[in-house]
């Protein structure tokens, strides 16, 4: 049994938006996987709801004429995990959103909650910022899109205006064509666990797979909110297929975190960790972009 | 495969019919069983279908909706006395009934423990808490109640609460509670101690004076975790006339009964305990939980109907845990590995309330100078309570602990001595034919060096070693092979009452209906006690009906699950109600056949003349005509019950390959083997589950789970299945279990304990893996990636920067 003041269930955007015009105090459900734990916990009591889950128009992961990626908020991370789309242009989404929960949280949880819900470690967030998303805002008033690092504004808070839904996360063809990705989650068990910290990395090589055209490098856990590493990303930039390289870029990045000490774990855990999973995030992408790296297996 | 394009899509709905079929198909094979013996076969467990289908009934099923709902308010300070709890809000709150605090209730302490009652006081269970407490032991004690006729009432009442308190000094651990200038946490045990034992044989102060002895120590530690079984503890209770009952997720419902009559200061008649099925319990519904509160509520608004269900977070919490124990271990060794003298002292983390109390640590103990005997052995074991949870009983009873600290120190002293683990062990454990003088359970077929020489064979663990120290000493993944044994026994004889009752009963189709005091907390227990039977009576496994409730106004009277002793105790009771049942069988049998009692057999169902095979009649024909006869009627039932005095050791090892990923700080388990001595399995597949769930649990212990709290405050961090790091499937390999089938002679179905013991050997095997494959001894438990990040850095297996 939960404390609702009152639950609005819109058959459309268009009545979603109007009713969020007119009612905006009241919050938006989705697949309920974060907020209806909160409720539980005692959080959230008392308050008007708006479940936009029956709209099937935010649920659908298409391609926009110009190659755009367009993913519905409302598709749950076993379809994003499935679709043909992300398998192909963006696989390392697909493998990001698999880590979450277990089946059951993967079946209701939506890719639009999850990054609405402005934790750290979403495990969809960092690969959103290694594939340079966008968020498409809707409001009964008209449409912005934001870069998802300028959406994320601090922990748990996210620019979302009242009024407004998140109708689409959006990846441009320049942010994935000719770039392979991988994702790490560090967690303290292998399902049903919030990340401990993780990354995911995008690269891009030259033609004769020498050199690092771009390289994205992501993190989660490593600061208030996801967080990109630009110092990391500049040893990438130009520089030759090496492990040289991947481990300059990898310690540079850890120059970018802002990782803390909490009962979880603590500071000198998680920076040893992030600097060895971006480590081993850089190997895959660049070898799944048919880089030659020799990585010897002892010290 | 299809994407999925609407989650709803994904919901199937249960079609009865078609989720039947193929398990009733797998139930006719039962039918067909006939006159083979039940015993030894892998039939489906008798409630297989219905807890399948939804159709087993458990408590909350049970509970009348118009249940009025119990939410209990916990302390938030951690050692302190509760000066006032304002109820005024609570109480104007719509739906709420009764707010009852802890200056309310009754001064009568009560005990906990599900042990069997003693009449001997100083055998009695420590009585040291009240309904709700105001003198408030651990973050988490329960002080008040709220009552209300909705579950959300009931809740925001609770939130409505305010306690003030006058706070005392806390302690987390035994040493910080036994310290000088800590506060008492319990009135009768001033400087905190609950309990302390000694243990000596030989003279340890001499013979360390050996000349040419090396001493390896150690100290072992272990944290504090949780049963998490599936089905948090839930009970309701409803009085009529001068009667109440509680109906109970319990594993004790007799030994529920009595504590519930004293804490309410009534005759124990009149308090009725029923239990239904459950979801579990590990030792945690070992113990009297909620029920005495629950009742009492109950009779403070008018007998009707009320229900306490608790929440995970409480489970964790406000039950009973394991203790977190450290143990330290002192061998005294000649050059040749032999032991001059050794030395055991462990300090036992209680919690705030003694429940099973020193009992475990004790046991933990006693086992030292069993597995490897030596002469000269000093051993002392604290209990001491604490502000934390509860301790209690669970899963192993504090051999887990034993073995963590006792086979890993095995291992650190193989290391030191460039000694084989294995060899070691072969050498060094218990002898062939060993008696224990106290409890007179004799190691008749050298067990442990059985269970361990068949393990190692069938896990290749010899060769898996000899490769593991040829690989690379600086690879960043590396393996290891661990072995660890362990000692059990099977029920509490002679340290208790082991005492169990049977009814049988004859229906109209010769089928029969069997009641026992033991009882079904998920293992299977309804399933054995039918097979042995059916192979006791001589009727098919499918024409004994087990009643599988424990209703306390007509069960017969057992103490409940625990000490792995159920298939044992419940196999002298069935045999000997079986016997007399058969009796009156056969004397009717010749009434109707005129053939002497001599040459008559009951045998599958039917009444067979020994002397030429024949069938004279069925079972059915007997039972029916008996029943209705107009000459001679009777109601074929036979009662009895037999009191225990012999217990049985209980053997077994675990073998593991470790995979160490060094710069992640994370240890995987490869492949796990448990091989076990328990005797003659009564039943195969659900003898392989048992030791699964134990593996299972000891993984747990070894590597990732433990229950934290906040050093500032004593306030529990992690009380829930998200931060409690239980393991799910894919932290474990397949498991493997193997079993040395040598018939327990004292036995009556040659069967002895597999409840407990896989719980008891993994962890250290794990543990010593590790220490194969990185050349770090761990003495935490769990390992986790915490601990091998201290370790690892200490070491110097990690460093600073990333290498190249």
């Amino acid at each position: 049994m939960f404390d609702l003041k009152a639950l609005y269930i819109p058959d459309t955007v268009e009545e979603a938006l109007e009713l969020l015009k007119e009612r905006p105090e009241a919050r938006v459900m989705a697949g309920g996987s974060d907020n209806l734990v909160k409720l539980r916990d005692g959080h959230l009591l008392g308050l008007e709801w708006v479940s936009i889950f029956g709209l099937d128009e935010l649920r659908q992961i298409t391609l926009d004429d110009d190659g755009t990626i367009r993913i519905g908020p409302l598709a749950n991370f076993a379809t994003v995990a499935r679709h043909e789309i992300v398998r192909t242009h963006i696989p390392s989404l697909a493998h990001a959103v698999l880590t979450i929960g277990g089946p059951q949280v993967r079946n209701i949880g939506t890719i639009g909650g999850n990054l609405c819900n402005g934790v750290p470690s979403a495990d969809s967030a960092s690969t959103c910022y290694a594939w340079d998303a966008q968020m498409e805002l809707r409001s009964a008033d008209g449409v912005r899109v934001v870069p998802i690092p300028e959406f994320y504004i601090t922990a748990g808070k996210v620019d979302l205006r009242p009024g407004e839904l998140v109708t689409g996360i959006l990846i441009r063809r320049e942010s994935y064509e000719g770039c392979f990705g991988a994702y790490h989650k560090y967690a303290m068990r292998n399902a049903m666990d919030i990340a401990t910290v993780n990354c995911s990395t995008v690269v891009k090589l030259s033609a004769d797979h020498s050199t690092i055209e771009e390289g994205r490098i992501a993190f989660g856990v490593a600061a208030p909110t996801p967080i990109r590493a630009p110092h990391g990303e500049a040893e990438l930039r130009g520089k030759p297929v090496s492990m040289a390289t991947v481990n300059a870029a990898a310690q540079a990045a850890l120059g970018d975190t802002r990782a803390r000490d909490s009962w979880r774990a603590g500071k000198a855990f998680r920076e040893h960790m992030l600097a060895e999973i971006a480590r081993r995030c850089l190997v895959k992408s660049i070898t799944r972009a048919g880089g030659r790296l020799i990585e010897s297996s002892s010290k | 495969m299809t994407p999925v394009s609407h989650p709803a899509a994904t919901i199937v709905e249960p079609d009865s019919a078609t989720i039947a079929h193929p398990l009733d198909a797998l139930y006719a094979e039962d039918l067909e069983s006939g006159d083979a013996p039940a015993v030894g076969q892998s039939v489906t467990r008798v409630d297989a279908r219905d807890k399948v289908l939804g159709r087993a009934k458990y408590t909350d099923d049970l509970c009348p909706r118009n249940a009025l709902w119990i939410k209990v308010m916990h302390s938030t300070i951690a050692h302190g006395y509760v000066t006032a709890i304002d109820t005024s809000y609570a109480e104007a709150i719509p739906g709420v009934v009764k707010v009852l605090t802890c200056f309310d209730v009754p001064d009568r302490p009560f005990p906990t423990a599900g042990h069997p009652w003693s009449t001997d006081p100083s055998h009695q269970d420590v009585s040291d808490r009240l309904l709700l407490n105001r003198h408030v032991r651990y973050w988490g004690d329960e002080i008040a109640v709220v009552v209300a006729e909705t579950e959300l009432a009931a809740k925001a009442g609770v939130a409505a609460l305010t306690a003030t308190y006058e706070e005392l000094p806390f302690a987390l651990n035994p040493l910080d509670s036994m310290a000088e200038g800590m506060a008492t946490i319990q009135e009768d045990y001033p400087g905190n101690v609950l309990a302390h034992s000694r243990l000596s044989v030989g003279n340890y102060a001499e013979a360390i004076k050996e000349p040419g002895l090396i001493k390896v120590e150690g100290t072992y530690d272990t944290g504090t975790v949780q049963h998490c079984h599936i089905e948090n503890a839930i009970c309701f209770a409803e009085a009529q006339g001068d009667r109440i009952t509680v109906t109970t997720s319990t594993q004790i419902p007799h030994i529920v009964r009595r504590v519930v009559g004293q804490a309410l200061g009534i005759g124990w008649g009149k308090v009725r305990v029923v239990k239904p099925y459950i979801g579990g319990g590990f030792g945690n519904k070992q113990d009297v939980l909620s029920e005495p509160l629950c009742a009492w509520v109950c009779l403070q608004v008018g007998g009707r109907a009320v229900k306490l269900d608790t929440t995970r977070e409480e489970t964790f919490v406000s039950q009973r845990v394991r203790h977190a124990m450290q143990i330290k271990v002192t061998s005294w060794l000649r050059p040749d590995g032999t032991f001059a003298a050794r030395k055991y002292e462990s300090y036992s983390d209680q919690g705030g309330y003694a429940s099973h109390g020193h009992t475990i640590a004790a046991k933990a103990m006693n086992c030292f100078h069993e597995l490897y005997q030596c002469p000269n052995v000093e051993g002392d074991t604290w209990t001491v309570y604490t502000n934390k949870p509860t301790s209690g009983a669970m899963r192993g009873y504090g051999i887990p602990q034993a073995m963590w600290a006792g086979e890993g120190h095995i291992d650190d002293i193989c290391r030191q001595f460039g000694f084989d683990p294995l060899d070691y062990r072969l050498k060094m454990i218990m002898a062939d034919g060993h008696v224990n003088k106290f409890s007179g359970n004799e190691n008749y077929f050298d067990s442990p060096r059985q269970t361990l020489l068949a393990g190692a064979e069938a896990f290749g663990f010899r060769q898996l070693h000899a490769e593991c120290e040829a690989q690379d000493p600086a690879a960043r993944i590396r393996r290891g092979a661990g072995v660890a044994s362990f000692w059990y026994n099977t029920g509490v004889w002679p340290i208790a009452l082991e005492s169990s009752a049977s009814r049988m009963v004859l229906n109209e189709d010769g089928s029969v209906s069997l009641s026992l005091g033991e009882t079904e907390i998920g293992q299977g227990g309804d399933t054995v006690f039918s097979q042995m039977t059916a192979d006791a009576v001589g009727v098919p496994f499918s024409d004994v009906h087990v009643v599988s409730t424990q209703d306390t106004d007509v069960a017969p009277f057992g103490t409940g699950a625990y000490a792995s002793r159920q298939t044992y105790v419940a196999g002298f009771t069935i045999r000997q109600t079986a016997n007399l049942l058969r009796e009156k069988i056969l004397a009717h049998a010749h009434e109707l056949t005129n053939m002497p009692v001599a040459q008559l057999d009951l045998v599958g169902g039917r009444i067979v003349r020994t002397t030429d095979g024949r069938e004279l009649m069925t079972l059915k024909e007997l039972a029916t005509e008996v029943l209705y006869s107009m000459k001679h009627s009777e109601h074929i039932a036979a009662e009895s019950t037999y009191q225990i005095k012999t217990n049985a050791y209980s053997f077994g090892c675990s073998f593991a390959e470790v995979e160490v990923d060094v710069d992640l700080c994370q240890a995987r388990v490869v492949r796990l083997l448990n091989v076990h001595d328990c005797g003659t399995l009564i039943n195969p597949a659900l003898a392989e589950g048992q030791v699964h769930g134990g593996q299972s649990m000891s993984i747990g212990l070894a590597l990732q789970e433990e229950l934290l709290f906040d050093p500032r405050n004593g306030k529990p961090l992690n009380n829930n299945l998200l931060d409690y790091k239980l393991c799910t499937t894919v932290d474990h390999p397949d498991l493997e279990a193997m079993f040395i089938e040598n018939p327990e002679p004292t036995s009556a179905f040659g069967t002895k304990a597999l409840g407990e013991p896989p719980t008891c050997s993994p962890a250290p095997a794990i543990r010593n893996a590790i220490l194969q494959a990185t050349g770090v001894p761990l003495y935490h438990a769990p390992m986790t990636p915490h601990q091998l990040f201290a370790r690892f850095t200490e070491t110097g297996l990690i460093g600073e920067s990333l290498h190249v």
